[in-house]
């Protein structure tokens, strides 16, 4: 009984979503007060019936309801009571069901910090939220359910896949997801901006902090996403170019050219139409992305069960939100009038061309992933685009767009003298140059053009992004700094740190798979792994092959490493844990293969230099971000809406 | 520099490097093709000799074959209607299994043995790789006439 309720719930939800969707468009466009003033009630009332039907799917894992199709097919009893709970988006339908719950909630979060803001503005953002909202609801009722009966009900779930047991498992997905709907927010902005016909720098402080937590999510999710593969999936690559990484990758690129955008909108009204086009850019990649990885197009290691009729549901969704939207930009764009202009040697500029090469950027990484697509559909054979293009592709693109970017930090809007800025550069750009040539040759003897152009980027970045912290706390000169610039510092410097760990882990990677018996010695790397045995050990829910390894440098011990190869009961999939040994200037990896006979393993040993560096600097982009949300004048806009929400009280 | 001036430079720059990207991203992506086939492409000569692919299909049951304490393993890879003996040194997928599905990378060599530098498996054990289903379906579709 209680699984229907949930289903109910969801019913009740698309039907509030579809006044939600309507009556306060119209009433914008009527203006009448007493339609627009549908919108926050509707949008609370869905966000509630969202929350009992996800509450009731959580319910049905947690109390081993295996009548729900979707809990058998996910769920075990023997399944530790952590993973029930995250198994709820494990699978295709409760996925979508968490979709749908997230953007709820970025709904709400809408209607409850816009009262600042002009009611009829509010009443479209939130229509056009309504409207995303119905589309995805009805998706998942008509396709997707996840409170579908199975009836017999099985006296045993089929087990959640092994892979997704695990902690990383927990956050990445929800992150992401926030990241992947948010989006949908500056897409609702971009929608109502262009339905009302204006657009100003006040459009863009609001719409802003939005795409900027949207941005952070989305940053966090993929890195999370990044490290569960490196750390998981037992290969120990942290990125292949994957359709599906693709899919959650090309929304990131569209949102941070997005956020560049805006910040040219928000301080001198210009870039307006390229904005808009940008925000339902990075919208239409995330479905664009929803639509890549639950159709079954994809030819990839991780798709979800593909059912051609759920990909053409997601197609038609994404074919009325992106067409409708760029055809109310066909009508409207001219009314977005520029408010100024600027000189060729400008921020303007510096963020014109970051612009450009994102939107690059994200046009190659869409051409690899849909021209196989493509060409397969017209059956000119099943092809696919190798990694090397990517990589290519990507360098093409980013190297010049991270040489730019130290220069662009630093120049004044409107326009600027080339003699001061110059004069300001030249540091950053000397330890640059000296430490992109020094440092691989002093730390690894060996070095190639590439790499040192690389890692003199990365530096530069880094020195770049940091010259104004320094000045201001350091030498104490210099403008203050409020959060915004500062978060935009360390966001930067996190590009760099990124930079220099990619490159590093990239160009002086030791892998090696070996074969090898209880006591031997395997030299790798600089390193010996002393192979001390394998012993079983009990899961919960598994048992597992644990192999004992000594890790030694020059002879003295540096820890002992235990990879295990795991069979899980329900499903007998084996699984690799990979034992990773990280200090601040490598990673050491070892995972366990398959027994070869004769007592021997195979081993996959890798030694990768800064590896963290490249978490360290996506948490540092993220954590910018978050700088930048709090900056002050976010906060008085905030604070300007509490006076107003008195005022309305008292009145 | 008249405005008009600057704005031309920006918009011929950015023509430029719009170009030169499109230029090379076509080449790169021309040389970066990989094709797909399955063993009765193979046999029926369609696939490239001396050029890498990738070759999908189930691991034939029992083919499974590796020198004691040696990471080089022999396998068959079958589409239900032929069969390409392949050769792989490393470690193997976790989902790697007789029975099941599989894409390898690699190469034919002169023996007509394929090579692969990579095996993958897929996450759900059920996959089937493309191409597979279509021979698999092929003789029941006959039955069904």
């Amino acid at each position: 009984m209680i699984p229907e309720i949930g289903q109910f719930a969801l019913v009740l939800a698309l039907c509030l979503a579809l006044v939600q969707a309507t009556l306060p468009l119209v009433g914008a466009w009527r203006g009448r007060p007493e339609w627009m003033a549908l919108a926050r009630p509707t949008a609370a009332g869905q966000f509630v019936f969202v929350a009992i039907a996800f509450g009731i799917l959580e319910y049905a894992f947690l109390t081993d309801d295996f009548s729900v199709e979707f809990v058998a097919q996910h769920s075990n009893s023997a399944l530790p009571a952590f993973y029930k709970f995250t198994a709820a988006w494990g699978g295709h339908e409760g996925s979508m069901l968490f979709w749908i719950t997230v953007l709820a909630i970025w709904t709400m979060a809408v209607a409850a910090f816009s009262r600042s803001q002009p009611e009829e503005f509010v009443s479209r953002v939130l229509g056009v939220l309504g409207i995303v909202s119905a589309g995805i609801l009805a998706f998942a009722l008509l396709t997707s359910n996840p409170f579908l009966r199975l009836l017999p009900a099985v006296a045993d779930g089929n087990d959640l896949n092994p892979l997704l047991q695990d902690p990383g498992m927990i956050i990445h997905p929800p992150m992401l997801y926030l990241g992947y709907v948010g989006m949908s927010v500056p897409f609702a902005f971009a929608v109502a901006a262009l339905l009302t016909g204006r657009l100003d720098k006040n459009w863009a402080k609001w719409t802003r902090p939005w795409t900027v937590a949207a941005w952070v999510l989305l940053t966090c999710g993929i890195t999370l996403g990044s490290w569960w593969s490196y750390y998981e999936l037992g290969w120990g690559g942290w990125w292949f170019w994957d359709p599906v990484e693709n899919s959650s990758f090309m929304p990131w690129l569209m949102a941070t050219a997005l956020l560049h955008s805006l910040a040219v909108t928000e301080r001198r009204g210009i870039f307006k139409s390229w904005t808009v086009l940008l925000a339902i850019g990075a919208f239409s990649l995330s479905l664009l992305g929803t639509f890549l990885t639950r159709s079954g197009v994809l030819i990839s290691v991780h798709a979800f069960a593909s059912d051609p009729t759920r990909g053409l549901f997601i197609l038609g969704i994404l074919g009325l939100f992106c067409g409708g939207a760029l055809l109310l930009y066909a009508f409207r764009a001219r009314h977005l009038e520029a408010e100024g202009g600027f000189k060729l040697m400008s921020r303007e500029s510096f963020l014109m061309a970051n612009n450009i090469l994102f939107v690059i950027a994200t046009a190659s990484v869409l051409l690899g992933t849909l021209g196989p697509l493509i060409i397969t559909a017209l059956g000119l054979g099943t092809i696919s685009v190798g990694v090397p293009w990517f990589n290519i592709m990507f360098l093409l693109s980013m190297l010049p767009l991270v040489v730019l970017l130290g220069v662009g930090m630093h120049t004044a809007w409107k326009q600027m003298l080339a003699g001061p800025l110059l004069r300001r550069l030249r540091w950053p750009a000397a330890i640059a140059v000296v430490v992109g040539v020094a440092a691989p040759l002093l730390a690894y003897g060996a070095t190639s053009a590439l790499t040192i152009v690389a890692v003199a980027a990365g530096v530069w970045v880094c020195a770049s992004a940091l010259l104004d912290p320094v000045r201001k706390l350091v030498l104490r000169t210099g403008a203050p700094l409020t959060r915004g610039h500062l978060g935009m510092c360390l966001a930067h410097f996190g590009v760099g740190v990124f930079i220099l760990g990619a490159t590093m882990a990239s160009a002086f990677k030791l892998e090696t798979d070996v074969s090898a018996k209880p006591g031997d010695t395997v030299k790798a790397g600089g390193y010996e792994f002393l192979f001390r045995g394998v012993h079983r050990v009990q899961g919960p829910n598994f048992v597992a092959d644990e192999g004992e390894f000594e890790l030694r440098r020059d002879g003295k011990l540096v820890t002992v490493l235990t990879p295990q190869k795991r069979v899980y009961r329900v499903q007998q999939n084996p699984m690799t844990e990979a034992a990773i040994d990280t200090r601040p200037t490598r990673d050491v990896f070892l995972a366990l293969g398959e027994p070869l006979g004769n007592d021997a393993w195979s081993l996959r040993i890798q030694v990768k230099p800064m590896m963290n560096f490249l978490w360290f600097g996506s948490a540092f982009m993220a954590l910018g971000g978050i700088l930048a949300i709090t900056d002050r004048r976010y906060r008085q806009l905030r604070q300007k809406q509490t006076a107003h929400a008195e005022v309305v009280g008292t009145a | 520099m008249k405005p008009r001036q600057q704005r031309m430079i920006l918009i011929a720059g950015v023509l430029i490097g719009v170009v030169v990207a499109v230029g090379f991203g076509f080449r790169a992506f021309q040389e970066n093709l990989s094709y797909y086939f399955v063993p009765s492409d193979v046999t029926a000569g369609k696939a490239p000799t001396g050029r890498s692919f990738r070759l999908g299909g189930m691991v034939v049951n029992d083919s499974l074959q590796r020198e004691p304490g040696s990471l080089t393993i022999d396998f068959t890879v079958t589409d239900f209607a032929n069969t390409v003996p392949v050769r792989y040194t490393g470690v193997l997928p976790d989902l790697f299994k007789e029975g099941k599905g599989v894409v390898v990378r690699g190469q034919v060599g002169a023996d007509g043995r394929f090579v692969a530098q990579e095996v993958i498996a897929k996450h759900d054990e059920n996959y089937m790789p493309p191409g597979v289903k279509d021979t698999l379906a092929k003789p029941r579709q006959a039955e069904n006439k």
